[in-house]
């Protein structure tokens, strides 16, 4: 086992991320990336970096074995104004010339993923208020937080994990007992990035760099069309939808993940209704239930459960579990539309 | 871990180091516990000071092989009333885990969920809702969920908006010595393999005891023992989420079996328990059948074996306007269902010259008890109350023994 006293107190000690001419960029050698659809935690915006030890690379297939050494990074932040943070503003805007633009986003915690012999850890560092120096955080923290949207002020808590908690999210195999990264999957990865120098495919561009092994033709070998930004209309509700469940709920809610225990799966591959949710009686759902008969209930997002626990605060209800403290409001109604357009009977 | 690989990574990007020590424990219970949780290594004895210690955030622990012992269930309290964070008080994934001597009050969601484990010991421990009997407390108290090798001892459970001590998914358990109280479900046995439960207090519940099966899930129950334990007045309104499996349990609820397999209830005392002191039911009447279950799905109670029990009062007062009607219809206005009730739903399939082969059958030996058989598949049409069809036998469950200190 580790000993606390051990892990690297301040971020800067793992070089991963430098502070250079007002921007938070990453060092060399270490890549951004972004995913098609990302997990909601309470509208932060997102800045992420993958390193892999020279001369050693991950497969090519939709799981990314990342080798021993590797390391994902990820930033949480806010845009904001004179007026203060923001809750919704173009991620573009947020970007300078090689990273983050200071000016622009308020930096909250830099999460790292750390994949050792032993598997992977991950650790919480908390920007300080002045966004200069990140500090590890065990056992996790929690501060107040003002939103800005439309004139008005939503507050709300913002929770920084503590190290066990990183496992709510990143077991996604509780026999093998280990962590993964959830989102650094080829499905979510196979996107353009505005790279320095040129717009690339992210898994192309990681395979001219030797991240991971090489692709056959410049597609991805596998086609990963159908899991899709939820926030894009020119994509069928369907796949937005299931992307969603995909990237918020799957990590848990999968056949060998930590919500097994509830008999419903809502990662990408599931196709049979039952499982998914479709007129399925909760098991264990408690309170969480909100009166509500089954989990999915097609053509009725008000009578599903998963919507309800979708749009709960109460603890012990709501869904996600861990990571938000306010309800992603564009989430519920993407799920309630294609709930109501699915046919079918309970 | 290996920590010289960590430091090996840490410097691998940057030239300088930083050696500096870790932060300086804080005073705060909270911080200290959740430290304490985090660093465990096998083997280590996690003390819980004695005091009331108002916990805002779920407390974790992921590590093997750990203790987690206060100075009582009285004296070392978590208290959970504050919480801004967590789907649970405590949530555990981990082997040779045991809990001893404290108490995890007014959690928000479940009071203590293990998560996948072997050997898991929970003793004297007490998860409570202190403020009674609420649709809005938590809905699990002491809460195994697929464990192998399970003993809870000398714990107590209150208050739960679903079920006090619930055992999920799990073979091979103990339930003893414990008391459960004011929970809709006070000790409910799960799609759970080889459980004995006995000499255990289960009052003021909706319902007592339940040994149920649920539908869509990996593994079903069988082969559960009830026994030794006193079952009484278990008449508190039902107070569970509408939805959840619990909300169809009708209060007055003594032991209620549900779709499950080889159960043995014996050497029970069972009072006072307004609707039935024994409820043998199937997925039929489960209150959830209209909703959809796998095919895989044994729905029918089978092979359950009543007997020796020392039964008195209860049936007098059923929950429901069809049960009510049908109490005082066959037993006028003062009189009182039989100790048993059973909803009278039969594989057809499985008959045998109309009747369930020998092993699948439910007997009953318990001197004068009968059997009320309600009928409802027929809309209460051919209601019967007799002793005579369900005398048979059946081979004894072999008691569970554990390999646990």
């Amino acid at each position: 086992m580790f000993e606390r006293g051990s892990f690297p107190v301040t971020l800067d000690a793992w070089g991963l991320l430098l502070i250079q001419n007002g921007e938070l960029i990453p060092n060399d050698r270490v890549l951004p990336y972004d995913l098609k659809s990302s997990l909601f935690t309470d509208y932060a915006h997102k800045f992420r970096t993958v390193y892999v030890p020279k001369g050693q690379q991950g497969s090519a297939a939709d799981i990314i074995d990342l080798p021993v050494g590797s390391i994902l990074s990820k930033t949480f932040y806010y845009p904001k104004n004179a007026e203060g943070l923001l809750k919704s503003r173009a991620e573009s805007l947020d970007f300078g010339e090689r990273g983050l633009r200071l000016d622009q986003v308020k930096l909250i915690e830099t999460r790292l993923l750390v994949h050792l012999d032993e598997g992977w850890i991950g650790l919480a560092y908390v920007w300080n208020e002045m966004g200069t120096e990140a500090t590890l955080e065990i056992t996790g923290a929690q501060f107040d937080l003002a939103l800005q949207t439309g004139g008005e002020e939503q507050l709300f808590r913002y929770v920084v994990p503590d190290f066990n908690q990183c496992q709510g999210c990143h077991i996604e195999n509780m026999k093998e007992g280990s962590m993964a990264p959830v989102g650094f999957k080829s499905r979510h990865l196979d996107k353009p990035y505005e790279y320095l120098h040129k717009a690339d495919n992210q898994l192309v561009h990681f395979a001219s760099l030797g991240l991971i092994d090489s692709l056959i033709d410049d597609s991805v070998g596998e086609d990963y069309s159908h899991t899709v930004d939820w926030r894009d209309s020119s994509h069928s509700l369907e796949d937005r939808a299931r992307s969603y469940l995909d990237i918020n709920c799957g990590h848990c809610h999968n056949p060998t993940g930590p919500a097994d225990t509830s008999g419903m799966f809502l990662s990408r591959n599931t196709t049979e209704p039952l499982r998914l949710g479709f007129c399925k009686p909760p098991v264990a759902a408690g309170q969480g239930t909100g009166g509500r008969l089954v989990g999915i209930s097609p053509g009725q997002p008000d009578n599903s459960i998963l919507v309800y626990r979708m749009g709960s605060l109460d603890l012990g209800a709501m869904m996600p579990e861990l990571g938000r403290s306010l309800v992603h409001e564009e989430g519920v109604e993407l799920i309630s539309e294609w709930i109501s357009e699915l046919e079918g009977d309970c | 871990m290996n920590r010289l690989l960590i430091i090996g990574i840490a410097l691998l990007l940057t030239a300088c180091s930083d050696e500096s020590k870790a932060p300086v424990a804080s005073i705060d219970m909270q911080k200290q516990l959740l430290e304490q949780l985090i660093m465990a290594q096998p083997g280590d004895v996690i003390d819980i000071p004695a005091g009331t210690h108002n916990i805002s955030r779920s407390l974790s622990l992921k590590v093997n092989g750990v203790t987690l012992r206060g100075a009582g269930m009285d004296k070392s309290i978590l208290s959970f009333k504050d919480q801004t964070q967590g789907a649970e008080g405590l949530i555990i994934t981990g082997d040779d885990i045991l809990l001893e001597g404290f108490a995890v009050e007014d959690a928000k969601g479940d009071a203590i969920k293990i998560n996948e484990c072997r050997n898991l010991v929970i003793r004297k421990v007490r998860v409570e809702w202190t403020n009674g009997p609420d649709k809005d407390n938590g809905a699990y108290g002491l809460y195994p969920v697929q464990c192998e090798n399970v003993l809870i001892d000398g714990s107590v459970a209150i208050g739960a908006s679903d079920a006090g001590i619930y055992v999920g998914q799990s073979n091979q358990v103990i339930v003893k010595n414990s008391r459960a109280e004011y929970n809709v479900a006070g000790i409910e046995i799960e799609n759970t393999t080889n459980a004995d439960v006995f000499d255990n207090v289960a009052t003021n519940n909706t319902g007592g005891i339940l040994v149920f099966n649920m539908p869509n899930l990996p593994q079903p129950g069988a082969k559960t023992r009830v026994f030794n334990n006193q079952i009484f007045s278990n008449n508190t309104a039902n107070f569970a989420p509408e939805g959840t499996a619990v909300a169809g349990v009708p209060a007055g609820s003594g032991v209620v079996i549900n779709s499950n397999d080889e159960v043995e209830v014996f050497a029970n005392t069972i009072k006072d328990n307004a609707t039935a002191n024994i409820i043998i039911s199937s997925y039929f009447s489960s209150g959830y059948s209209d909703r959809a279950s796998s095919e895989m799905f044994d729905p029918y109670p089978e092979a359950i074996f009543i007997y020796d029990n020392q039964f008195s009062g209860g049936g007098d007062s059923p929950d429901g306007v069809e049960l009510q009607a049908l109490r005082v219809a066959k037993y006028g206005l003062t009189g009182s269902f039989p100790d048993i009730l059973w909803d009278g739903y039969v594989n057809t399939e499985n008959l045998v010259d109309g009747k369930l082969p020998p092993g699948r059958e439910i007997c009953v030996r318990n001197g004068e008890a009968k059997v009320l058989n309600v009928d409802m598949a027929n809309d209460y049409a051919n209601v019967t109350d007799e002793s005579a069809q369900f005398d048979c036998e059946l081979p004894k469950l072999v008691a569970i023994s554990l390999p646990l200190k």
